[in-house]
C-alpha cells in the first residue's frame, strides 16, 4: 500500500496485473460457470422473459403470427391506457376491496393462530403426545388446495357436518348456503387459510421456543413464577424477533391473497366478494383474450408489491436492526 | 413426582382442551371424506354419517380406477414428480455451489439476479406468452422446464453449503481434484439432509400442482390428477346449483349423487400418497425449516 502511495505511476501496472490475475480467476472457476449455466438459461427465459415482456402492458398486443416479441413491433404503443382502464372502471375498488379484506382478514386469524399454537404445544410435557399432535397439525399444508377445497365445500354443503352442528343446536333453522353468500366468502378464505397453515407455521416458532436458554425458566421458577407467567414473560418475548420477521412478511405480501383458494371455491353468485388481483387478471387475461389488460394488471400488483416489500424491509432495518436482504 | 397447585391443572386442563379441539378440527374433515367416500352414494344424501360408514360400498373406487382419464392422470403426476424432482434437484445444487463460495469472479451479482426474482415477477400473461413461443404450451414439459429452479430452496442449499468445514475442500484440491469433483464427491454426500428437504418440498410440489396443468395444457393426455380433480369440482358446483333450482326432477339428482361420491373418491384417491408418505419424512422438513428460520 505505501509504495502505491510513494509511486504512483506504478499503479496503471498493478491494475493491469490485477486485471490478468482476475482473468485467471475467472480461468480457473470455469467448471463452476459452466455449472451455473443452466440456472442461468433458466432465469433469463422463465423469470426475465416474462418481464421484459411487460412491454405488452403498454401496447394494444394482438397475437398474430410471427413469435411474441416481434409482435411488440407490430402491435400499437398506446401508453398507460390500460392502466387508465383498470383504475377508471369499478373493477379496480371491487378487486382491491377484496383483496385487502381476504388478506388483512386472513392475517388477523391466520398470524396469531401459529404462535398461540407453539406456545400450547411447548407446554404439552410427554413428548410421544407432543410429536402426534404435530405431525396432525401439519397434515393439512401438504394436501393441495384443491383437496383443500373438495373437504371445505363437503363441510360447508347445506348436509355437511357445520349446518348440521347448526341446526342440531337450533341455531338456524334451515341449512345456511355458506358458499352463495357474498360476505360470507371473506370469513371462508380467512379460516380455510388459517386451518389449512397454522400448523406449519408453527414450526418456526416452535425452533425459536427450542433456543430459549432453559435457566431462564429455572430462575423465574425460583421466584415463584407459574406456568401461565413463564409464557407470557419468558417464552412469548423470546418469540419476539421471529414475529417482526414474519410480520414483515406478511405485510410485504399483502396484495398475494392468493389464487388457488379463490379460484376453486368461488361460483358465480359471490364473485362481487370473491374476485382478488390474481384472479382476475386470470380472467380477463386468458380466459377472455385481453391479453394486454391482464398484463397490466398484473404489472400493477407486481409494482405495488415490491414497493410495499421493500419499504416494509427498509422500515424494518431502522427501527431494529431486522432484515430480510 | 410434582404436586401441581389447582391453578396448573385448569391452566393444564385448558390447554389440552384446545390443543384437543384443534387436533379434531383439523383431523376431522379428512376423516368425513373418507367415511363419505365408502358409504354407499344414495344411503349419504339421507345424511347422517360422521364417524363410521351406514352402508359400505366400494362403487365409487371402482368406478374412479376404471376411468381411463383417471388412470392416466395418475400416471401423468407419477411421472411429473419421477422426472422433474431429480432435475430440480441438480439444477439447484450447480447452482448454490458456485455461488456459496465467497471468492466467485461475480458471485455476488449472479446472486442478485436470482434473489431479485423471488421480489418481482412479470406475472401471469406475459409468462404464459413466454411459455408460447417456447412451444411448452400443451407440452409434458411444462411441467418441468419452468420448474427447474427455485430460489428460496437454492438459497437454503446455499447456506448449508457455505457452513460446511473449507478443509474439506482444500484437502480435496490439494490431492488435484478440481471443481466439479470437489463437488460431487465431497460437498453433494455432505448435503443429504438439506437435499432431502428440499426434494421433498418439490416432489410434494408435483404431485399438487394443477394451476399448469389447468391452465398449460389442452390435451386431455396431458392432465394431471388434481387437474381432473378440479374438473370434477367444478362439475359438482355446477350440477349442484342445477339441482338446487329443480330438485324435482330425479334424474339430475341422481347425476348429482354419483358425480358427489365420485368427487369424494378422487380426493382420497390424491391425498392418500400424501398421507402415507409424509409422517416419514416429517424429521426432515422440521429441519429444513429451522434452517431457513437461522439464515433470516
Amino acid at each position: 500500500m505505501n509504495t502505491t502511495l510513494a509511486r504512483p505511476k506504478l499503479h496503471r501496472g498493478k491494475s493491469l496485473n490485477r486485471g490478468s490475475s482476475l482473468w485467471r480467476k475467472v480461468l480457473e472457476q470455469k467448471y463452476l460457470y459452466l455449472m451455473i449455466l443452466p440456472a442461468l438459461i433458466w432465469v433469463i427465459i422463465f423469470a426475465y422473459g416474462p418481464m421484459f415482456g411487460l412491454y405488452m402492458a403498454f401496447i394494444n398486443y394482438s397475437p398474430g403470427g410471427g413469435s411474441f416479441f416481434s409482435q411488440f413491433f407490430h402491435s400499437e404503443f398506446i401508453g398507460a391506457d390500460w392502466f387508465k382502464y383498470f383504475l377508471d372502471n369499478g373493477d379496480f375498488y371491487l378487486v382491491m376491496r377484496n383483496t385487502l379484506a381476504q388478506s388483512l382478514l386472513t392475517l388477523l386469524f391466520g398470524f396469531p393462530a401459529p404462535i398461540i399454537l407453539a406456545l400450547l404445544i411447548n407446554e404439552i410435557s410427554r413428548n410421544t403426545v407432543k410429536k402426534v399432535f404435530q405431525t396432525v397439525s401439519y397434515l393439512p399444508h401438504f394436501i393441495s388446495w384443491v383437496i383443500a377445497a373438495n373437504i371445505i365445500i363437503t363441510m360447508l354443503s347445506s348436509d355437511g357436518l357445520i349446518n348440521n352442528i347448526l341446526m342440531f343446536f337450533g341455531f338456524v333453522n334451515e341449512p345456511v348456503r355458506f358458499l352463495q353468500i357474498g360476505p360470507y366468502f371473506w370469513w371462508i378464505i380467512a379460516l380455510s387459510n388459517t386451518w389449512k397453515e397454522m400448523g406449519f407455521g408453527a414450526i418456526l416458532y416452535l425452533a425459536a421456543i427450542s433456543s430459549i436458554n432453559p435457566e431462564l425458566y429455572e430462575a423465574a421458577r425460583v421466584d415463584g413464577a407459574n406456568r401461565v407467567r413463564l409464557m407470557f414473560h419468558i417464552t412469548l418475548p423470546a418469540l419476539i424477533p421471529t414475529i417482526v420477521v414474519m410480520a414483515i412478511l406478511s405485510i410485504g405480501g399483502i396484495l398475494n391473497a392468493g389464487f388457488d383458494q379463490q379460484y376453486l371455491l368461488q361460483n358465480d353468485t359471490v364473485l362481487q366478494y370473491s374476485d382478488v388481483i390474481d384472479t382476475y387478471t386470470y380472467r380477463y387475461g386468458l380466459q377472455n383474450s385481453m391479453f394486454s389488460y391482464g398484463a397490466a394488471v398484473g404489472l400493477f400488483k407486481s409494482v405495488v408489491s415490491f414497493i410495499l416489500v421493500v419499504t416494509v424491509n427498509s422500515i424494518a432495518r431502522r427501527t431494529n436492526g431486522q432484515s430480510l436482504f | 413426582m410434582k404436586t401441581r397447585s389447582i391453578g396448573e391443572s385448569v391452566f393444564l386442563l385448558a390447554v389440552y382442551a384446545i390443543l384437543g379441539f384443534v387436533f379434531f378440527i383439523t383431523l376431522y374433515p379428512f376423516w368425513n371424506i373418507l367415511v363419505l367416500s365408502v358409504n354407499n352414494a344414495s344411503d349419504t344424501m339421507r345424511g347422517g354419517i360422521y364417524f363410521w360408514p351406514r352402508e359400505w360400498d366400494f362403487s365409487s373406487f371402482r368406478q374412479i380406477l376404471s376411468d381411463s382419464e383417471i388412470l392416466n392422470a395418475i400416471k401423468v403426476t407419477l411421472a411429473r414428480t419421477i422426472i422433474g424432482t431429480p432435475l430440480t434437484l441438480i439444477v439447484i445444487c450447480l447452482l448454490s455451489y458456485p455461488l456459496s463460495k465467497k471468492d466467485l469472479v461475480g458471485g455476488r451479482p449472479i446472486t442478485l439476479l436470482f434473489i431479485f426474482t423471488m421480489y418481482f415477477s412479470g406475472g401471469l400473461i406475459p409468462y404464459y406468452m413466454i411459455l408460447k413461443s417456447v412451444n411448452l404450451i400443451d407440452s409434458f414439459w411444462v411441467y418441468i422446464l419452468p420448474g427447474l429452479m427455485n430460489v428460496f430452496h437454492m438459497i437454503l442449499v446455499r447456506t448449508f453449503m457455505q457452513q460446511l468445514p473449507g478443509e474439506l475442500e482444500e484437502s480435496a484440491k490439494i490431492d488435484g481434484a478440481n471443481d466439479l469433483q470437489i463437488f460431487y464427491k465431497v460437498i453433494l454426500p455432505l448435503c443429504l439432509p438439506v437435499l432431502a428437504t428440499i426434494g421433498m418440498f418439490t416432489a410434494i410440489g408435483h404431485w399438487n400442482a394443477w394451476f399448469d396443468s389447468y391452465v398449460f395444457t389442452y390435451k386431455p393426455s396431458l392432465k394431471t390428477l388434481q387437474a381432473v380433480l378440479v374438473k370434477i369440482l367444478n362439475q359438482y358446483q355446477t350440477s349442484n346449483m342445477v339441482s338446487d333450482a329443480q330438485k324435482i326432477a330425479d334424474s339430475a339428482k341422481k347425476m348429482a349423487v354419483s358425480s358427489d361420491s365420485i368427487r369424494m373418491a378422487a380426493t382420497v384417491v390424491s391425498t392418500l400418497p400424501i398421507i402415507l408418505v409424509y409422517p416419514f419424512l416429517q424429521k426432515y422438513f422440521v429441519k429444513g425449516m429451522t434452517l431457513g428460520a437461522v439464515k433470516s
